[in-house]
């Protein structure tokens, strides 16, 4: 009779992909009932309307490649970056755009490159990236909160306009974009990149009603909401704090100089912070085990790169938000930055010759 | 007979074994920065294909009297004087063309595919086969700047063979074909990146038709000898 012995350890903890992609699908729940409190139903459809189509082509691709559908179909990657890619879009942009990305995501950026743990670009972001440079008028078709549109709409309304491009009583996009003194509004970014070319100084230009009472009105919740999800994963050990934490510190940095040397040209450091899809990019997107940094100092410098790049491309760059620009430039960097950065092996120099 | 034997590889080898295009990948910037639409594609194709044949026939003529040291330079001014005299053709006949290629015309001298051709092969053959490789390899990237031009232009445009008139005069006019009408571009598509996603894909196609081809074939037994041990003693 033979006695198995096994080695140590002896206790386990099976972390599978699946349990790790629902906990960071779970964490995006705040964020998005903000951003259906503001905005509506848009990106919910959106999101659903992304999964399906990113299980189908996955699916396909899976059955293409002769892998094993069940467990890879559903280990959550797939409907993670459908989601992450749900909640970027514009909440009224055409139902076409989002499936098309989604195909884009999973088919190309995924699979194409030898599917998951393969891929060097975060799918969500590439395809964002690609959708805001194809579709340049679909996807920055904004909606206002629904505090300052003139035209009620409800969830009837939001999916008429998305599958046909106006509501069921008429109205096209644009009229939903409509204030209530009949002038379009865009995302708070972007009003402000217009009215400093034009001229206004910050302080002028952040007396339009978009940016509400505190920093943007809206985005500040969805923010907090995707900081909260954050706080959550780090709490639970799902992601590692270094990346987000010199991501937001690095933003923090270079905005409070440029805001310091000419406050009139450059809004706060916590407008940085709570607009546009800076929580979502330092939580969710940066922190992509598969396409960041590996080592703790590796993801300090990419997260640092990132938080420089946002702040670049928002303030000189020609469009009004980065973080999708900036994971997909450090997503190139990171093999170099793990060349760098690789960690000293136990009882090695420092200097080996 | 042993002569078309040699033509028939030429093609195969041009046309589809060796397609500059798509396995040598060679003159990929002006493959990927032209091929925006068919017209454009097939004009600097049909510029390709000429200098291919001609900078070929030269260079094979003179391949008795041009020193080893210095046989690049001499390839290159040859390739330089008949794209200009391409460039001055179409400056005068297609002129829509001439302006829509722009600085690609020109730069079909550093196109490493003629010059490949140039050294490879006319350099060291008579000039029959010589201009009939620089035929070939000229159709097969052609072939594809055209293959590539179309994909991109359906998606990008929904359209074939728009502007044709520019290249071919005003009768083609009646080649557009609306295969698709789109709301709005698709802008990868006529953008660069979509050029290296589509020749990406366009690769990916002729690999696995290759994988196909190859598993169809016979297997050819590999002949080897067994040697049998023998022992008598035990």
């Amino acid at each position: 009779m033979a006695f198995w012995i096994a080695s140590s350890p002896h206790n386990h903890i099976q972390s599978q992909t699946s349990a790790l992609m629902r906990l960071v699908i779970l964490a995006t729940i705040p964020g998005i009932i903000a951003q259906w409190y503001f905005f509506g139903w848009g990106n919910i459809i959106h999101i659903s309307l992304a999964v399906v189509t990113a299980l189908l082509s996955e699916f396909l691709v899976l059955s293409l490649r002769n892998k094993p559908i069940k467990t890879e179909l559903f280990d959550g990657s797939a409907i993670l970056t459908a989601i992450l890619l749900g909640i970027c879009m514009p909440a009224i942009a055409p139902w076409w755009v989002t499936v098309i990305g989604a195909i884009f995501a999973i088919v190309i950026v995924k699979q194409l490159y030898g599917g998951l743990g393969h891929n060097p670009f975060n799918p969500a972001m590439a395809a964002y990236v690609m959708l805001l440079i194809s579709f340049p008028v679909e996807m920055t078709t904004w909606l206002p909160p629904l505090q300052l549109v003139s035209i009620e709409y409800t969830f009837a309304d939001t999916l008429w306009m998305i599958f046909t491009d106006s509501t069921s009583l008429g109205y096209s996009a644009e009229q939903l974009r409509t204030h209530i003194d009949g002038y379009t509004m865009a995302t708070p970014l972007d009003t402000l990149k217009t009215s400093i070319t034009t001229g206004l100084t910050v302080t002028e230009s952040i007396s339009s009603p978009v940016f509400g009472n505190y920093f943007a009105l809206g985005w500040e919740w969805i923010n907090l909401g995707f900081l909260i999800g954050g706080l959550f994963l780090l709490a639970k050990g799902a992601i590692h704090w270094a990346a987000p934490f010199s991501f937001l510190a690095s933003l923090f940095v270079c905005s409070l100089i440029a805001h310091l040397i000419s406050p009139d040209l450059n809004p706060s450091t916590m407008f940085y912070w709570m607009s546009g899809a800076t929580m979502l990019g330092a939580f969710f997107i940066l922190t992509d085990p598969v396409s960041g940094a590996t080592s703790v100092k590796g993801r300090l410098v990419f997260g640092a790169l990132a938080g420089l790049l946002v702040f670049v491309i928002r303030n000189f760059g020609g469009y009004p938000d980065a973080v999708a620009f900036a994971v997909l430039l450090c997503n190139m960097a990171a093999p170099l930055i793990d060349v760098y950065t690789r960690p000293r092996t136990f009882g090695h120099n420092v200097e080996m010759k | 007979m042993k002569l078309n034997e040699e033509y028939k590889e030429l093609a195969w080898q041009g046309l589809w074994k060796n397609n500059p295009g798509l396995v040598q990948l060679l003159g990929l910037c002006p493959l990927l920065a032209v091929t925006s639409t068919v017209a454009n594609a097939l004009g600097l194709g049909l510029a390709t294909l000429l200098v291919l044949v001609c900078s070929n026939a030269t260079v094979s003529a003179i391949r008795q009297w041009v020193p080893k040291e210095i046989r690049i330079p001499i390839f290159v001014l040859i390739i330089a004087a008949f794209v200009t005299c391409v460039q001055l053709l179409m400056n005068a006949y297609t002129y829509g063309i001439y302006q829509s290629l722009g600085i690609f015309l020109p730069l079909i001298v550093t196109n490493c595919a003629i010059i490949g051709r140039a050294e490879a092969y006319a350099s060291k053959n008579p000039i029959k086969q010589a201009s009939f490789d620089g035929l070939m390899m000229g159709i097969g990237f052609a072939a594809v700047l055209v293959v590539l031009g179309a994909m991109r232009e359906v998606l990008g445009q929904g359209t074939l063979f728009d502007g044709a008139h520019l290249l071919l005069g005003e009768w083609a006019k009646t080649l557009r074909i609306e295969v698709l009408t789109l709301d709005s571009q698709f802008l990868l598509a006529i953008l660069p990146p979509g050029a290296f996603i589509a020749m990406g894909l366009l690769i990916a196609v002729k690999n696995a038709i290759d994988d196909r081809a190859a598993k169809h074939q016979p297997q050819v037994e590999e002949q080897s000898i067994e040697r049998v041990r023998v022992n008598f003693e035990s």
